[in-house]
């Protein structure tokens, strides 16, 4: 016995009728969880069914960071060079480009001040859809920056890793800004001002070699990869066989890098407690 | 000796000449015309052949296996005064990373760097010259120890990078790394960073923020290796030539970026080719940098070492 029943046999829907389903409407979490693209924006493009966190870029995290997405950027107008002359397979004026036209942004990294439950923040957030939140001269020198404007101005400092380390196409001077960036850390950490690092998925390289491990607090997203090495090197390096969850946010509060995770939709509270007690100031609401 | 590809026309030449002085010595025949012109030969093959190094062959002769390692340059550097410190206090002493107080002269110094071994069996006794987290929380804790009794550091750099061990990743990596460039950046100390064979990356930063950071003639210092750079950006390990040549690592590449300070030369054919005259050259510019530095104040001395780290970098706008 069926359910339904077919009064007239056939498609009997005409082309012009049909309703397609418009594409990006949908999202699909690597558990096979779908989800409407509307609802996920909603739960802080969290997958409600499996709590998967879904890799978001600046724009998403200013908006949920920021007072009604009010900010003011900080230094827009720095762009890469290409100091080196360097080229692979492709040039790296090339791969710039490209970059900047797919993803409409300047580098990997943008910087922002703004109110966050009523108070100054500033944050540096990467971008990894920009040459994979790779840090050049550019993410060095406007992190740099922005923690030199926390500095100046007494203003809590975080920021938000997504990269997967040094930028290869700037060689030595990709590694020397994990040095740059060490040092305004080390001035702000001389000030007393707090700064927060964020490792989102992922965090590896260069960047978990400095800013992303240096914060007052280290904190992180359910299933973050987070890593000097990444995963793959590590399996071929040793030949061994890599435990569950190496890697993951979860392993790391476990060996003990980081002091808690904490889902997307409590962000926003937790770093503002967590500024207000460092701080000893009242507890915002 | 050992030969690289390259140096194989100087083998031909010196296995001739010892031939031809051999024949000399056994036999009446005057083979003293011969001889001189065979090692006018040398001569000028050496030179053709070193002044001209490619960026891959500086590669290879920074990792020669004859070539000095850190402790061997201590131990020129200090004689019988040097006195091997051990451990992180923590979890363990890293072999790979040795540490120390020594005098040059009156002058006693710390001194920090990467070890690695000389035939199989100390080679992994020494991880390669890959250190752990505990190597560079040692470095740290004899960074600190210095600072505390106004002691310069003097770190030598020799690595193919940072241990990339599951271990090692549990025990915090990166954190260890992160820890000591920022430490570095503000120790109230001189500290004068020698890049003595290899410079791979992190694993060299971690014990490389310096006041002064010098090169010896033929090592490497950048990103990443040029045979991972080769393996990432051309997915093949056969392009480390080219990676070499584009990732700009040789010292008169580092000098003209900027980013390391002073090259300091190497005997005709490399370090290992002569080493006193390699240790002498090496101990002259640790004596001279710190005399520079010595006189500064503790926050002159940070200040224009954290103005030196801002300025590097390449960008517009």
């Amino acid at each position: 016995m069926s359910w339904f029943k077919r009064k007239t046999k056939g498609i009997t829907t005409t082309t012009e009728e049909k309703k397609d389903t418009p594409r990006g409407l949908w999202y699909k979490s690597p558990t096979g969880k779908i989800v409407d693209t509307e609802e996920l924006e909603r739960n802080f493009y969290v997958s409600p069914e499996d709590d998967y966190h879904v890799r978001i870029g600046s724009k998403e995290y200013f908006e949920i960071l920021f007072d009604d997405n009010k900010f003011k950027e900080l230094d827009t107008k720095l762009e890469s060079k290409d100091p080196l002359k360097f080229e692979d397979t492709k040039k790296y004026p090339d791969r710039l480009k490209a970059a900047q036209e797919k993803t409409k942004l300047k580098d990997a990294v943008r910087t922002a001040v703004g109110k966050s439950k009523g108070k100054d923040l500033v944050i540096a957030c990467m971008d990894f859809s920009f040459i994979g939140g790779s840090m050049g001269s550019v993410v060095g020198e406007k992190i740099a920056r922005a923690a030199d404007y926390a500095l100046k101005n007494n203003i809590p400092f975080m920021i938000i890793s997504k990269s997967g380390g040094a930028r290869m196409m700037e060689a030595a001077l990709s590694l020397m800004q994990l040095a740059k960036t060490s040092v305004k850390l080390a001035q702000l950490a001389d000030a007393g001002i707090p700064y927060i690092s964020l490792c989102t998925d992922p965090t590896t390289g260069g960047t978990t070699a400095s800013f992303a491990m240096l914060g007052d607090i280290n904190i992180s997203e359910p299933g973050a990869l987070i890593g000097f090495a990444g995963p793959r090197v590590v399996r071929d390096t040793t030949g061994q066989e890599l435990p569950e969850g190496f890697q993951t946010s979860e392993f790391l509060l476990e060996h003990g890098f980081l002091d808690f995770i904490s889902h997307r939709k409590d962000l926003k509270n937790k770093i503002n407690l967590y500024i207000d007690l460092i701080t000893n100031q009242p507890l915002r609401a | 000796m050992e030969y690289l590809e390259f140096e194989l026309p100087i083998k031909e030449l010196e296995d001739q000449l010892q031939k031809c002085q051999i024949i000399g010595e056994e036999s009446d025949v005057d083979v003293t015309e011969t001889c001189k012109k065979i090692e006018k030969k040398l001569k000028e093959t050496k030179k053709d052949i070193y002044k001209n190094l490619t960026a891959w062959q500086r590669v290879q002769l920074s990792r020669h296996p004859n070539r000095p390692y850190t402790l061997d340059h201590i131990k020129a550097l200090c004689g019988d005064s040097f006195l091997e410190l051990h451990g992180d206090r923590n979890v363990k002493d890293d072999k790979a990373m040795i540490g120390g107080l020594g005098k040059i002269g009156d002058q006693t110094y710390m001194f920090i760097g990467q070890q690695k071994g000389y035939n199989t069996k100390t080679r992994q006794y020494r991880n390669f010259g890959m250190a752990n987290p505990e190597g560079y929380r040692k470095a740290l804790r004899l960074m600190k120890s210095a600072e505390k009794f106004g002691i310069p550091v003097v770190t030598l750099v020799d690595t193919p990078g940072a241990y990339p061990g599951l271990e090692a990743e549990e025990r915090g990596q990166g954190e260890a790394i992160a820890r000591n460039i920022l430490e570095m950046a503000r120790l109230k100390v001189p500290i004068i960073t020698i890049i003595i064979g290899e410079g791979a990356s992190g694993g060299a930063l971690g014990i490389g923020v310096g006041d002064k950071v010098l090169m010896l003639e033929n090592t490497w210092y950048s990103v990443i290796s040029p045979e991972s750079c080769s393996s990432i950006l051309w997915r093949s390990w056969e392009y480390k030539e080219q990676a070499a040549e584009a990732l700009k690592l040789t010292a008169p590449d580092m000098k003209k970026l900027k980013l390391v300070d002073q090259i300091i030369k190497e005997p005709l054919g490399g370090a290992h080719t002569d080493r006193e005259t390699t240790f002498k050259s090496v101990s002259d510019a640790i004596v001279k940098n710190y005399e520079e530095l010595k006189n500064l104040s503790p926050k002159e001395l940070v200040d224009q070492r954290m103005e030196k780290y801002m300025q590097m970098g390449v960008y517009k706008g």
